[in-house]
């Protein structure tokens, strides 16, 4: 839906949720009704001199403050008008910077409107009378966000130094009642502008250019000193991005506007195990796929057996023919594909690859018969709950697919029957990653507290080991993971061995061992081959856990005897970032 | 013969003014310091001593106004006693007899009968802070015995301890904690840093504290720099700081303006930096203030600031961040090699002063005359770096005269040397600079002397030196056609058996020179530099050479390195070795 006010900057909704504003590039603010079936366009407000980059309601929901280039507004929502206009000071440090753009507002219920802008500055006006109350000049770059707690005695603002301030509200003296907001304690954590920061009442939450989110928590409001006290540092997409062809060896990478298809190397030599291998063969970039248009891809698969690749966009679905001729490849794109399908949230192919299933955005799962170059829509499983399914997996006999949203549980349909089959109990944290196994047709699903389920899908009910492992509880170096689970694989000559990984390890769990508890060492290190037999088997529990990884993006098996594992290294991306604000370092 | 137990030391002038913080008068009109065992009173106009208070018979360990009478002035002595006095016309009002070393003293406005008090009773590194009683009286000496106990373990400097809030609490800094007592609520909280276990924190030492005086915020010197604000402290769990950074060393002493709208904080950079409104953008700095800043205080007007410099200079500074006044005193530089000298013409006591400088101090107004700038280079203090330094001077023919010898040796073979000549300019009243000479011995000089005698028209100035030559170097016009300009260069240069030259001496006529080699004793005819006599008397290294005056003018005295004053009589050239004396050659 267009707001038609060209690019959309700010986006706010109301503090009782029915209402949503939007600040556009023409410097209109357009408050729009949210109804439970559409958004329906309600009225503009008066309209601004320059792009509206930041909005805040009040808390009573009757004023609204918007951030613009030198100037701050104060709207009525009653009549639309604007009741103040608060112009910022563009000097900085003394010096006259060509504009000040002001990145961030936030309303407090007493009025207090607190901004930061491209000078530097945290300020605090005065909304009943349009005056500036206190300047604080915290950073020789721009301050980009701003995170004010419920409570409104504390914020975070952060800068594009890298730099995360905290603000308190004190009382002047102890006896009065008197409070003012001081700048206490800064925090850098970032390399790269903060572009996002969050306030949770227990923590500080930022983001921004150096791909890394960090919890620091409030020292004063954390009652005992344990796990969730630490400070904790985030990294990585939690999601799939890389989807491999075991047929062929190939490897699909998605970026945000182009596809990647690789074709493994292969080595003929032997070694020792932890010998580098010399490749017979390199690996070879086949092909780069290029999207047409702004629109970042969403989601993509390559099939299993290397000759369909399809992706979405928001507007568009697009699916692919590889034809390979020798060493030759032609790409034969498969035309009129239906408008339904456009912004897909995840595309399967099944096993055998003569079926796409996609998860469009409306809730629904859509069947399609691939046939030779063209393709049939062969049925659309209605939705069960209004959210949109993110995660599907289908078994390898094709007779089953799983899907999941974030929330309401797991739906299993059978594809012969083309209905649904069961529904696995709701849990109250959202699915990371799901896997059918082959044969037993368990369903593996790891959550993003770290917690393991295996469902038995032909018995409807959790497995004995599910169950097992439930009563026993998971190891706590275990559940203090910070990254999710984002791919399990089964081998398919071992039925007990389930195979999964995060960014930072990667984990075989052998179901036939016994179950690690809390005492035991969880991270083992291989143990060494001269001891005796009895001395492993009492030491070896069911996790075995891998973590020579730099962080991990993808992990699979090609077939019984080769893993592919595809690494991402932290320093190969911030070397391709923009170079950091260069602050002057004393002695230097 | 008098008796040891019976020689008191009175302590006359050139005592430390920076021993304490200087206090400001009520009307900012004079300003209050410690001088020895005296309180001096100064004009902030005109610099100029008004008043000084005497009668306390040890050191002044600190002085306040009295908070219900500002025209009286409180102070406190090592030798026991709280002495009340009348600044304005200099006269002692009342003597509390406390009995115990008094080291520092707090007066409070709320605490109207009493004063505060830093002494230590049991282990020489325990300080207490007490309040004293001080018993209304009418007689003019009264025991002040009755002591109680507010703070122990404190540090001795009164920098470490502040009062704030109209006296609700006291703050006091030690090591790595900061302790605060509430007086109502007779509660103390305490704020412990990490201490220097780990690299980071190894310098966040306490050196100073400072409490606003409207609100309840502390702020605290480090040694690493640092300045942190605290706010919240009353309770345990929910206090805060914020760090204000820009020393690079350890920060000397802070002090709040009279608003506390704005912070100063000073240290061995020698600047004066003025934080507003607490915030570290937002400072001002003072800088070039001559040596290490070691107080700052306030007026209690808030037009004047003042600080105490580790050059025994107290220099009262605008509230606009101007100087305004310089109070100095005797500069006590660690190396006195000039020795002490007196100037023929002002009679004023001439020894090194601030590095580079050679300083002129009336003994008999106990104020410094002026400083003469000989080394004239930007003096940058850094540990280890090697300085030039001023090692020689001497005044001649009734002070028209100066001679100075600077030099600089960074290794055992690289010596600089440099020989500088002053005028004295009548117009100016002020030496100036007349020849320089580089190099002027190989090695370093180890006298300097001119011919003070009438009859000589040419001033002579003689230069022995460790290279085993002295020099003779007079004045002769300056190649100009007018014959105006005047110039020095050397005459003769004369050895005697490679020895080293280590003191020269004139007679009182001029008429003869005595150049000490080491050992040996050489008189030279001043007229035609001819050797006239050589005597040896084998009884040490020769330090000092002297001719009698007037009748004992026949005489030539002589001391050594092993405390052996040899004279010699020159009509009979016979030697008497007059007697051993036990004195420790200082080494000037």
């Amino acid at each position: 839906m267009d707001a038609f006010g060209g690019p959309i900057w700010s986006m706010a909704v109301s503090p009782c949720g029915s209402q949503l504003l939007v600040g556009c590039e023409d410097g209109s603010v357009k408050l729009f009704q949210i109804t439970p079936d559409k958004i329906q366009f309600e009225r503009n407000f008066d309209r601004q001199k320059s792009r509206i980059l930041s909005l805040s309601w009040h808390p009573s929901g009757t004023h609204i403050a918007a951030g613009s280039i030198d100037y701050i507004s104060v709207f009525d929502v009653k009549s639309g008008s604007a009741v103040h206009k608060m112009l910022v000071d563009r000097q900085y440090m003394g010096v006259s910077k060509r504009k000040c753009i002001i990145w961030g507002v936030a309303f407090l219920s007493d009025g207090t409107v607190i901004s930061v802008d491209s000078a530097g500055k945290v300020q605090f006006w005065d909304s009943a009378t349009g005056t500036l109350v206190k300047n604080h000049l915290i950073a020789n770059a721009d301050v980009q966000s701003i995170a004010v707690s419920d409570q409104e005695d504390s914020f975070v603002v952060g800068t594009a130094e890298g730099t995360v301030f905290h603000f308190q509200l004190v009382s002047v003296t102890s006896n009065s009642s008197e409070k003012q907001w001081v700048r206490t304690k800064p925090f850098q954590h970032h390399t790269h502008d903060v572009r996002a920061v969050a306030h949770s009442p227990t923590a500080l939450i930022s983001g921004g250019t150096d791909t890394h989110l960090v919890i620091r928590p409030l020292m004063e409001k954390v009652e005992v000193k344990n796990y969730d006290a630490a400070l904790r540092k985030i990294t990585f997409p939690h999601r799939r991005l890389i989807s491999c062809s075991k047929k062929r060896h190939l490897l699909l990478f998605q970026f945000a506007h182009h596809l990647e298809l690789w074709r493994l190397g292969s080595t003929v030599a032997t070694g020792k195990n932890g010998d580098t291998l010399p490749l017979s063969k390199d690996a070879d970039h086949l092909l780069h796929l290029k999207t047409k248009g702004p629109e970042n891809i969403i989601c993509s698969c390559i099939s299993p057996c290397g000759s369909w690749i399809a992706y979405s966009t928001t507007s568009r679905f697009f699916l692919y023919r590889l034809n390979y001729e020798h060493d030759n490849i032609s790409l034969q794109r498969v035309s009129k594909m239906p408008a339904f399908l456009r912004s897909a949230l995840q595309i399967l192919f099944s096993e055998d690859s003569t079926k796409l299933f996609v998860a469009s955005n409306q809730g629904s799962l859509h069947i399609i018969r691939l046939l030779e170059g063209s393709f049939k829509h062969l049925h659309t499983l209605q939705p069960q709950s209004v959210e949109s399914m993110c995660l599907l997996a289908v078994s390898p006999d094709g007779n089953w697919l799983a899907a999941s949203g974030t929330s309401a549980g797991v739906h299993v349909y059978n594809i012969k029957h083309l209905k649904l089959h069961c529904t696995v109990p709701a849990y109250n944290f959202p699915v990371t990653a799901l896997a059918i196994a082959p044969n037993t047709n368990n369903l593996v699903i790891a959550h993003s507290d770290q917690q393991v389920f295996e469902y038995s899908i032909p018995d409807k009910q959790y497995t004995e080991w599910s169950r097992t492992i439930q009563k026993q509880g998971f190891h706590y170096l275990w559940l203090q993971r910070d990254t999710p689970i984002t791919h399990i694989s089964f081998h398919p000559k071992r039925p007990m061995h389930i195979l999964l990984h995060d960014a930072y390890m990667f984990c075989i769990i052998d179901k036939s061992l016994p179950l690690p508890n809390d005492k035991t060492l969880l991270y083992n290190p291989l143990p060494p081959t001269n001891e005796s037999d009895v001395i492993r088997r009492r030491t070896a529990h069911a996790f075995k856990i891998s973590k020579i990884y730099k962080p991990l993006l993808f992990m699979d098996l090609l077939d019984e005897r080769t893993l592919v594992a595809v690494e991402r290294p932290l320093d190969d991306i911030i070397a391709q970032l923009p170079p950091p604000i260069k602050k002057k370092k004393f002695g230097t | 013969m008098v008796e040891e137990e019976s020689v008191r030391v009175v302590r006359c002038g050139g005592s430390e003014l920076n021993f304490r913080r200087a206090v400001f008068s009520a009307d900012s009109k004079y300003i209050f310091c410690v001088s020895g065992d005296f309180v001096k009173v100064h004009s902030t106009a005109t610099e100029e001593c008004v008043h000084i208070l005497q009668g306390h018979r040890n050191l002044v360990t600190g002085i306040q106004l009295n908070p219900n009478n500002h025209l009286q002035l409180y102070s406190c002595s090592f030798d026991g006693t709280v002495k009340l006095w009348d600044y304005v016309d200099g006269i002692l009002i009342k003597t509390f007899v406390v009995g115990l070393k008094l080291h520092a003293l707090f007066t409070l406005p709320s605490a109207e009968d009493s004063v505060f008090v830093i002494i230590n009773k049991e282990k020489p590194d325990v300080f207490q802070l007490v309040s004293v009683k001080l018993p209304k009286s009418s007689s003019q000496e009264i025991e002040a015995k009755e002591l109680s106990f507010v703070l122990d373990y404190i540090n001795q400097s009164p920098k470490c301890i502040a009062f704030g809030n109209e006296g609700e609490y006291v703050a006091a800094v030690r090591d790595f904690y900061l302790s605060v007592y509430f007086f109502k609520k007779k509660t103390t909280s305490r704020f412990t840093l990490s201490s220097s276990r780990n690299k980071k924190h190894a310098k966040n030492n306490f050196t100073c504290v400072a409490c606003h005086p409207k609100e309840d915020c502390i702020a605290t010197g480090h040694k690493d720099g640092k300045i942190r604000l605290w706010r919240n402290f009353d309770d345990d769990k929910k206090y805060t700081y914020t760090c204000l950074h820009w020393h690079h060393d350890m920060v000397m002493d802070l002090a709040f303006s009279v608003t506390g709208t704005s912070l100063l904080s000073g240290g061995r950079e020698s600047v004066l930096v003025e934080w507003r409104d607490a915030t570290e953008k937002n400072k001002e700095f003072l800088p070039r203030l001559g040596a290490t800043i070691e107080h700052i205080s306030v007026s209690p007007a808030g037009d004047l600031f003042c600080t105490s410099h580790s050059d025994n200079k107290i220099i009262v500074i605008h509230r606009n961040l101007e100087a305004s006044a310089v109070i100095q005193g005797l500069v006590k530089d660690s190396n006195i090699f000039t020795g002490l000298m007196v100037d023929p013409r002002t009679k004023a006591l001439v020894l090194n002063g601030k590095p580079g400088h050679l300083q002129f101090y009336s003994l008999q107004h106990d104020k410094q005359l002026y400083n003469l700038d000989i080394i004239q280079q930007e003096y940058i203090n850094d540990y280890g770096l090697i300085q030039i330094e001023l090692t020689k001077a001497a005044f001649g023919c009734y002070g028209n005269w100066l001679a100075t010898v600077e030099q600089r040796q960074e290794k055992e073979t690289e010596l600089e040397l440099q020989m500088k000549l002053w005028m004295y300019n009548k117009k100016t009243q002020g030496f100036v600079l007349n020849t320089k000479v580089n190099m002027p011995h190989e090695d370093h000089i180890t006298a300097l002397c001119f011919c003070n005698a009438e009859k000589f028209e040419n001033p002579t100035l003689v230069t022995s030196s460790k290279d085993g030559h002295f020099k003779v170097w007079i004045l002769t016009d300056d190649s100009d056609i007018y014959k105006k300009a005047v110039g020095w260069t050397c005459d003769f240069v004369g050895s005697y058996h490679k020895y080293q030259a280590t003191n020269c001496c004139f007679s009182e006529d001029g008429s003869l020179l005595a150049v000490s080699f080491e050992e040996i004793v050489t008189i030279w005819d001043s007229e035609t530099w001819e050797l006239k006599c050589t005597f040896c008397q084998r009884a040490g290294k020769i330090r000092h050479l002297c001719f009698g005056r007037l009748t004992c003018s026949k005489y030539l005295l002589g001391a050594t390195e092993n405390g052996i004053l040899c004279c010699w009589n020159l009509l009979s050239c016979a030697c008497k070795i007059l007697f051993y004396y036990k004195v420790i050659w200082q080494s000037i």
